[in-house]
């Protein structure tokens, strides 16, 4: 990718009225959100809500079919798109409705990670910034709660998202996640949080003797990536400051050892396995019997925002938004190839505008839907129509089943 | 419709008594009562639904819910109120005992849900103290009344077969902690997920494919599920009914009275604190009259000249209900946030939220300080967060470290970790007001239960408010409210029995407040 690097914020409010007239891809976005318009007013009742320029934020946005959407969308260019929730009434006419009223009734069941969460366990980067030393952790956080999502609690159509800097987002579109309660967002979110504490706990994670069945699958997961994540990318033990970190999470002390025959993560990381396995076989672990699994889930378990996902009507970026700092696009990602999914390549507005230049000269006026086509947001847009259309094949059937059926008020 | 028929209880002469539906003790409150009773009763069988309401909630700030301590506890608090009943076997007691015991739980619940209907939090507080009982009565019913109570109120849940135990025993035992060969013994049901969410929050329960695989002896969490849902229902209903009710003038401010005696002081600004701080006072009062928490999030802010949302919230809203005004906590913060971000980025990203706070923007609510409850139980925090209770999110080690640099007695600190360790972090938290008020080492100061007690009464403490004997909890409101309206009751159906006088029904009230009050 020559242009790669070539995107200036500065550009933005050029860039941006041709990414929405020529390249967001209204299509399957409607046909995503307006879920085979059941029930009808579904899409209507959708808040939207708008940053633009010097940050002006505007709420409660909503259009009645994708034609309202895409104007509105082209003439205002937000920076930044956020969805909310489905409403008892269309958000756009929320003050004409008594404010008791006016409630929030749907929305898919949302994640958020976020990089700056693992600031204490990575030594690479900090605040927004990422690296390929640390992305691991995203890849690992997503396989995680994608598992989770589908094994345990039986969902199938999740959508992820990368938000274009530092973190990705979950969808889960399926109609038990939207028209899922507080309580139950609430409990999923919780059920997926493993690592607890703030600032002043430093021991973060206590399993059970027996791990609960979704934990012993997370470890699976961790303990995969474990050697080649936190010991060869972050080398987690690699110096004094790192390893007290470490240590500071056990009762004994064993610095001496860290500091003398051991030089290496690699050493140190086997002696602390083995040190582990020989007090159980001792037996007389009985505090935390799994304490080398909780250093690994400590240092890799996702660590979700769950303020996002307990609210119904919590705001979270649209996918194909563009991000005003890096300007990549926040594209879908396909969740069985996200080792092969690397965020540096993901393409940023101006390289499409520019690879759209290129491609329109000497071609006439094109069908304009079909544009990203030529760019490469294509595979990125592949991803989308894929989960698209299992997503479709979702409701074919029950569209006649439920069309003559109300919704209760 | 919930109200309706709540009103009929007034205009109806001799309406049915629900008497059909009185057949087992345990219910989950469907079908409101269409009796009539006087006024007199609405408010005295009010009251008695709230002793216990009351006597729940000091049960669990005191005692864990599992434990006999706290069934013994309530034991002991029911026996001083009219569901003293529920105490006695089943078979000691005569139908007619039993009918009105039952007559009693019905309309009291009814009448308390028009008293909690009207905030968020008072919602909250009806909810949490009525599941609390439920659980509580539930445990306590025998396994026939348990079938019964499931039959009556349509409740089958699928249970498992010895195979399909069988081949997934491994993952219940670690789900539920246990051995597989316990797993073999029990009784399984299999549910959706949404129906168990208490024990999918908490990760107590094996779930695969969407569904929740509930031992027997956690089914109560699958009840208090349809009870929660059900009632959460019924209270945003009634809420949205209650305003046809203003035209009744007796019964409204009867109700807002009931709501307003039990749930405490909120903290809320008051005219005469406002501007009574700035935000220059700020950094000298931390250090003398602001508990352990907002301590800790003060010397934070300062360190790093920000705050996390949580931290945010939890700080700024004390320091609304010490007094410090809106431009007053402007300055505070953006002096602060400033010394890391520019002017217009505060402006743009945190000014709003303070605003909010104050009843300034969005749905203009003017927000109240959390409790320690609150504080305790919920939002614990994560990653970069410093907000919460020391008491409980501090590490024990690091939380001594702390206490003994602050200069705080060894025998003073023996017993704010004691208190630590039984998981009792109000208690901690006065232990640790007695130690930084310089109170004799005996002396047992009643609990903090909010930071803002804490400020007031470190407050009245230094001002030399005479010698500090009892921390009172400011926690009642007076009930003139709810009295002057029985007063003032004309009855219109001649079915109302007029209400005893205002001083005789403050008296009662004050000894109930004794009885019921969080000392231990």
């Amino acid at each position: 990718m020559p242009e790669e690097n070539a995107y200036d914020p500065e550009c933005l409010p050029d860039l941006l009225p041709i990414y929405y007239k020529k390249l967001f891809p209204y299509g399957p976005y409607y046909r995503w959100l307006n879920y085979g318009g059941v029930p009808k007013d579904y899409f209507s009742k959708r808040e939207f809500s708008f940053t633009l320029k010097d940050d002006i934020y505007i709420r409660y946005q909503s259009f009645s079919n994708q034609d309202e959407m895409e104007k509105e969308i082209q003439k205002r260019c937000p920076y930044k798109i956020d969805i909310g929730a489905v409403f008892s009434h269309r958000p756009k006419e929320h003050k004409t409705v008594k404010a008791a009223a006016f409630q929030a009734q749907e929305k898919e069941l949302v994640f958020d990670i976020d990089m700056t969460d693992y600031d204490d366990v990575r030594s690479c980067c900090s605040g927004a910034d990422i690296c390929e030393r640390c992305w691991p952790l995203m890849q690992i956080a997503i396989k995680i709660v994608d598992r989770a999502l589908r094994d345990d609690f039986g969902f199938e159509h999740l959508l992820w998202v990368y938000s274009g800097r530092r973190g990705v987002h979950c969808w889960v579109c399926d109609e038990t996640a939207r028209k899922l309660s507080q309580p139950g967002r609430t409990a999923i979110a919780e059920y997926l949080s493993v690592v607890k504490g703030g600032e002043n706990q430093t021991k973060k994670v206590s399993l059970d003797d027996r791990p609960h069945p979704s934990i012993t699958s997370s470890l699976e997961i961790v303990r995969s990536r474990f050697k080649d994540y936190a010991v060869k990318k972050q080398d987690f033990l690699g110096n004094e400051d790192k390893y007290k970190k470490v240590l500071q999470l056990l009762a004994e002390t064993m610095e001496r050892e860290f500091e003398s025959t051991m030089n290496t993560t690699h050493k140190r990381w086997l002696f602390f396995e083995k040190m582990c396995e020989d007090r159980r076989q001792k037996s007389d672990a009985k505090k935390s019997p799994n304490l080398e699994d909780e250093v690994m889930l400590q240092y890799c378990y996702p660590r979700l925002d769950v303020n996002v996902s307990k609210g119904v009507n919590h705001l979270l970026k649209s996918p194909f938004c563009i991000h005003p700092k890096t300007g990549r696009v926040c594209v879908p990602i396909d969740p069985e190839n996200i080792d092969s999914f690397d965020p540096f390549q993901v393409p940023t507005v101006s390289a499409i505008v520019e690879e759209l230049n290129k491609s329109s000269v000497g071609s006439e006026e094109g069908k304009k839907a079909r544009d990203y086509n030529n760019t490469s947001l294509k595979p990125c847009i592949d991803v989308f129509m894929r989960f698209l259309v299992a997503l479709e094949k979702s409701w074919k059937g029950k569209l006649i089943e439920r069309s003559d059926m109300k919704m209760e008020f | 419709m919930d109200f309706r028929n709540i009103k009929r209880i007034k205009r109806k002469a001799n309406g049915n008594t629900a008497l059909d539906s009185y057949c087992s003790r345990l219910q989950l409150y469907k079908v409101p009562p269409t009796d009539t009773i006087s006024l007199y009763e609405f408010e005295e069988y009010a009251i008695e639904r709230l002793k216990v309401l009351k006597a729940i909630e000091t049960a669990s700030e005191k005692y864990v819910k599992t434990s006999d301590e706290y069934d013994t506890f309530m034991w002991g608090q029911l026996r001083t109120t009219q569901f003293a009943k529920l105490t006695k076997s089943h078979k000691s007691q005569t139908e007619d005992e039993e009918d009105n015991f039952a007559r009693l739980d019905h309309i009291s619940h009814f009448i308390l849900r028009l008293a909690y209907c009207r905030s968020e939090e008072l919602r909250r507080w009806f909810m949490t103290q009525e599941l609390d009982l439920f659980r509580f009565r539930f445990k306590t019913t025998s396994d026939q009344e348990k079938r019964q109570f499931l039959e009556q109120n349509d409740l089958h849940y699928e249970s498992l077969t010895p195979d399909e135990r069988s081949s997934i025993c491994e993952k219940l035992a670690a789900a539920s902690n246990t051995t597989s060969a316990v797993v073999e013994t029990v009784e399984f049901f299999k549910v959706h997920f949404t129906e168990a969410l208490d024990l999918v929050q908490r990760r107590k329960v094996y779930v695969s494919r969407g569904q929740a695989y509930v031992q027997y002896d956690d089914m109560i969490s699958l009840l208090t599920g349809v009870y929660r849902s059900h009632l959460s229902q019924a209270l945003a209903k009634t809420a949205r009914a209650l305003p046809h009710l203003e035209e009744d003038e007796r019964l409204l401010p009867m109700l807002s009275g009931l709501s307003k005696r039990y749930l405490g002081a909120d903290y809320s600004i008051k005219k005469n604190n406002v501007g009574q701080i700035t935000a220059d006072m700020i950094d000298m009062l931390s250090k003398k009259a602001f508990p352990l928490c907002m301590q800790s999030l003060h010397v934070s802010l300062r360190q790093s000249h920000h705050l996390k949302h949580g931290g945010r919230q939890q700080y700024g809203l004390f320091l609304k209900g010490i007094g410090l005004s809106l431009e007053e906590a402007m300055k505070f913060w953006r002096i602060e946030f400033c010394k890391l971000i520019d002017v217009d980025k505060f402006d743009k990203q945190y000014s709003y939220n303070i605003r909010h706070n104050y009843g300034k923007e969005g749905k203009r609510a003017d927000y109240t300080p959390y409790s320690c409850m609150k504080i305790i139980m919920s939002n614990a925090p994560g990653p970069g967060d410093s907000h919460g209770c020391p008491f409980k999110h501090i590490d024990q080690d690091l939380l001594k470290q702390r206490l003994k640099t602050m200069n705080i007695g060894d025998q003073y600190l023996d017993k704010i970790v004691s208190e630590v360790k039984t998981g009792r972090y109000n208690v901690a938290c006065t232990r640790y007001f007695e130690a930084t008020h310089k109170l004799p080492l005996e002396y047992q100061a009643q609990a903090i239960s909010h930071p803002n007690q804490y400020f007031e009464e470190s407050q009245r403490a230094s001002n030399g408010e005479s010698k500090v004997p009892v921390i009172g909890t400011p926690r009642r409101v007076g009930s003139q409210g709810a009295s002057q309206a029985t007063q003032g009751a004309k009855g219109p159906d001649g079915n109302t029995t007029r209400a005893p006088a205002r001083d005789e029904m403050d008296d009662d009230f004050d000894i109930t407040d004794a009885e019921l009050s969080m000392q231990a």
